[in-house]
């Protein structure tokens, strides 16, 4: 089921922490008996499995005429498979305290399943009957289009959300990635089974499956245990031909009209593949501009120094076929030609001069400081081997990592500079009142 | 929260994308999170929560640690107690707004340097407000944990502000509580309801704050807010991780110990409420509505005041009620009658004075509030005249002890769960004997809380309809 408890009774404070690097965390790669590949790290302190799974494609894998398939389909996976309704699947799962849950985005399908050590067969029969024999009945489907319909619906009012979407429409036209992950309000009224089972039929293969798990269970348990819930898939997925593409026509700027005090904008150029030797030097570059929270200088010129923004940031989007720079901010509309002007003053500089020393010195410390942090719990740890495997990084990265930190210099990082940072060429959309002159393209 | 391409990244470099720190957590509701961590199968919960130690400094400080010595790292946290209920009149959103500004120095500390030492040191800092409490939390390696115990003791006694910062900073909250309230109509229906549920007692202020009163907020306001509640003696130290407990007694001593008690620090018994007459009714109308919403809010029993068992079997009855699509509320609404799309609801008692039940509705296209409105109300009246059955209550206990072994995978969530109990007026010993009272708890006992809480009386409804945009220009001409 989807839900939509976010602004009215979820109202979390947004943070979250990791935990850290495990003091002797060990990599292992598996192959199942049957021939499916897994990163697992053992953990047998807490009675239990975390598996994070993913199938490369995500909604750029949608039908061109219908988008939101992929997204459709996330929400059916625990709606009832092979003999088992929705109402009784749902209540089987509960009953063994476990959980599963999966999510679409651009690039990927993915699925976190935790379980508890006592219950993990009986769960992961579940699992592989979802995964390979989903239901798709039409009472459940009606009901999950109601909800993604109404989430479609929430969103287009909620300013960054259409600044986003906005964003990828502009910059990627007739290209899956312009095509919103959530699908249309008429696309998703007219889906019908027969898409959805065509979608999993094309991407779920096992060719296409990246694996990491982390828990309490061993190489040889866990061979068995995936066989189990994946060896039911279709050996070879038969994905769409996806593009490269580069963001379309910058310089740019598309308004939005909606009637609120505070307007968003998301301002964006070509980014940099996480396949470039200068990957990591870009990833440093824009922790200094704008993903440091309070150490980038968006923040300090921004917030910090002006008081124009509670909410200013930049990062690297890399995707499969494409890469973009993107940034946000979200501003008072009178304030918002000036928040922009500072922004986009700040790349040039950066641009021109690069970075000084003590700020890739003290970015340096922060990423390799902190890398720990992202290993913590074992959501946190399947996260990242999942991400390493989606990237085609090796198994050893989480272990070299730091030194290709270290090992970036000023004048690395000044080269860099100069060739990703292209301020004459942002596309920005803004969402709110255009009262003030914002320049229309 | 993050939008989807944000998970495209898989996982190495998380793109940070909003970074959300010193929010003023809107309060009640994000401890429902919390306490769906709170329960547990005594045999697991033994294996998921490590049994944390608590002190007492000289000077007052509560020092509690939670080891967890699975990796190198620790979570660090100050809890103030003091939150936004504890404001004067006419200064709502000044413990927020100090919340903020204890991040732009001290005498040892240059304006705005404290987020940048700790990023320097690989480390991650924010600080979040609610109605009754204040903290803020740093996550490093654990060789790090003197120096953030010395920074973080030192802007507890010396905090510095310029006069230039202030204003800055006040701009800063003004544009947070753009984006959190004004632009967000179900946040401003969230923030009418309290404001008509509490006829008297400050909950009904919003943490952030009224825009009128946040932009005439002072850099006196602010210290003498500081000056009154920020002391060792108003204060809980909780770090959690790769430590050892005489460690951290010792770093704290050095550190906090030399702070002086404030005798004055104590707050004053908030002005309760007078007994409900009436229900309450908010009916808001926006065009960006998205969808018709309903939500309905009754005043439950805060955790630490409430009696024995009755907000154990609250969270329980509120599990069976709207916890996920097994409820009955779910099934209910969404699956047999399809009214709704969308159906849920949660006790949330992690509050000093008083806690919220709470439900919520999305309706179905073409479905009239009032008609979600009767069926959910037919759906709560059940449950005052049946209560649950045993299989409900055994399932319900269930999803909670997985839930609370699942959440002690993380001391991020071990710190909280600790800091959120004692910050209200719990004991260690009550925080972690709770999955034990869970299971006290029987079908009486939620026939008992049902009637005595879900009284209408003593709730609000709010309605949040969307409205054609040429319908809404010409309300706002008139």
């Amino acid at each position: 089921m989807i839900s939509r408890i976010a602004t009215i009774l979820a109202v979390s404070l947004g943070l979250q922490f990791s935990t850290g690097i495990a003091h002797a965390m060990k990599i292992q790669s598996v192959t199942s008996p049957g021939g499916i590949k897994a990163w697992l790290v053992e953990e047998h302190a807490l009675p239990l499995l975390t598996m994070q799974y993913g199938f490369m494609g995500g909604s750029s894998q949608d039908p061109a005429s219908k988008p939101g398939v992929a997204n459709f389909i996330t929400a059916m996976l625990d709606e009832g498979a092979g003999d088992i309704q929705s109402a009784d699947f749902q209540e089987q799962m509960e009953t063994l305290a476990a959980k599963m849950r999966h999510e679409a985005g651009r690039d990927s399908l993915t699925g976190t399943f935790q379980t508890l050590t006592a219950n993990r067969e009986k769960a992961g029969d579940l699992l592989a009957l979802a995964l390979s024999k989903p239901r798709f009945d039409a009472d459940a489907m009606d009901r999950v289009r109601g909800q993604i319909l109404a989430n479609i619906s929430f969103a287009s009012k909620e300013p960054d959300k259409v600044a986003e979407e906005s964003w990828f429409e502009t910059a990627f036209p007739n290209h899956p990635y312009g095509r919103p992950v959530d699908g249309t309000l008429a696309s998703v009224g007219a889906m019908a089974s027969a898409d959805l089972r065509a979608y999993r039929d094309r991407v779920f293969g096992r060719d296409n499956l990246k694996v990491a798990v982390v828990g309490d269970i061993d190489a040889a348990t866990l061979g068995a245990f995936l066989d189990k819930v994946f060896g039911g898939l279709p050996a070879r997925a038969e994905l769409l031909p996806v593009p490269q593409i580069e963001p379309q026509g910058g310089p740019s700027v598309h308004t939005v009209e909606m009637d609120i005090p505070q307007s968003v904008a998301h301002f964006g150029h070509i980014g940099m593949a996480r396949k470039d030797p200068d990957f990591i030097a870009a990833y440093i570059l824009n922790y200094i501009i704008g993903g440091g929270g309070f150490a980038s200088r968006l923040m300090d010129e921004v917030r910090e120094k002006r008081g124009l923004a509670y909410s200013v940031y930049s990062y690297i989007l890399p995707l499969q076929r494409s890469s973009v720079y993107l940034g946000g901010v979200a501003t008072k509309t009178d304030a918002m030609a000036k928040s922009l002007e500072v922004i986009r003053s700040q790349l040039e500089q950066v641009s021109k001069d690069g970075p000084r020393a003590e700020e890739l010195a003290d970015a340096k410390t922060y990423l390799t400081g902190s890398y720990a942090l992202n290993f913590t719990s074992s959501g946190a740890i399947s996260g990242q081997l999942l991400g390493l495997q989606m990237q085609d990084l090796p198994i050893d990265y989480v272990d070299t990592r730091n030194a290709k930190v270290d090992s970036v210099t000023l004048d690395d990082i000044k080269r860099v500079a100069r060739k990703l940072l292209q301020p004459g060429k942002l596309i920005v959309t803004v969402v709110g009142k255009g009262g003030d002159k914002t320049p229309q393209n | 929260m993050a939008p989807a391409s944000v998970r495209d990244l898989g996982a190495e470099w998380p793109a940070k994308r909003d970074p959300m720190r010193r929010t003023g957590s809107l309060p009640l509701f994000s401890s429902i999170v919390i306490m769906t961590l709170q329960a547990a199968f005594p045999n697991l919960s033994i294996a998921a929560a490590p049994r944390a130690v608590e002190y007492k400094l000289d000077n007052g400080m509560q020092v509690v640690v939670i080891p967890d010595h699975r990796a190198p790292v620790v979570q660090h946290m100050v809890w103030y107690k003091v939150g936004s209920s504890d404001e004067p009149r006419g200064t709502s959103g000044i413990a927020h707004f100090l919340e903020h500004l204890m991040f732009k120095g001290t005498d040892k500390i240059g304006p705005g340097q404290f987020s940048k030492i700790i990023a320097r040191n690989g480390g991650q800092d924010n600080a979040f407000t609610s109605n009754d409490s204040t903290a803020y939390h740093q996550a490093m390696a654990k060789d790090r944990l003197p120096l953030i115990m010395e920074m973080e003791a030192d802007r507890m006694a010396n905090l510095k502000l310029l006069e230039k910062d202030v204003e800055n900073e006040r701009n800063v909250i003004l544009e947070e509580r753009r984006s959190r309230v004004e632009n967000d109509p179900g946040s401003q229906l969230d923030e009418q309801m309290r404001a008509t549920l509490y006829q008297n007692h400050p909950y009904g202020i919003p943490v952030i704050g009224w825009f009128h009163e946040m932009a005439k907020l002072s850099r006196d306001d602010a210290f003498a807010f500081y000056h009154r509640y920020y002391a060792p003696n108003n204060a809980i130290l909780v770090v959690a991780g790769d430590v050892e407990p005489e460690d951290v007694l010792r770093l704290a001593k050095e550190t906090y110990g030399k702070i002086a008690a404030n005798p004055a620090t104590l707050r004053a018994p908030r002005p309760s409420e007078p007994p409900a007459v009436a229900p309450k009714r908010v009916n808001m109308v926006d065009e960006r509505a998205g969808q018709a919403t309903l939500v309905r809010h009754y005043i439950g029993p805060a955790y630490p005041k409430a009696a024995p068992r009755e907000a154990e079997a609250l969270d329980l009855m509120m599990k069976v009620l709207g916890g996920g699509s097994t409820s009955r509320l779910y099934k209910s609404l969404v699956v047999d009658q399809k009214i709704a799309s969308s159906a849920e609801a949660g006790y949330s008692g992690e509050a000093l004075d008083t806690g919220r039940i709470a439900f919520y509705g999305v309706a179905a296209d073409g479905v009239k509030l009032a008609d979600l409105e009767a069926a959910m109300d037919k759906v709560i009246g059940e449950m005052v005249t049946n209560g649950v059955t045993p299989r409900e209550l055994e399932s319900a206990r269930n999803q909670f002890i997985a839930s609370y072994v699942y959440e002690s995978d993380g001391i991020g969530a071990l710190a909280r769960r600790y800091g959120w109990g004692l910050v209200n007026g719990q004991t260690i010993a009550d925080v972690e004997d709770w999955p034990n009272r869970l299971k006290q708890v029987t079908a009486d006992d939620i026939k008992m809380v049902a009637a005595k809480y879900l009284n209408i009386k003593g709730s609000v409804t709010g309605w949040l309809e969307p409205a054609a945009p040429a319908a809404v220009k010409t309300a706002k001409k008139s």
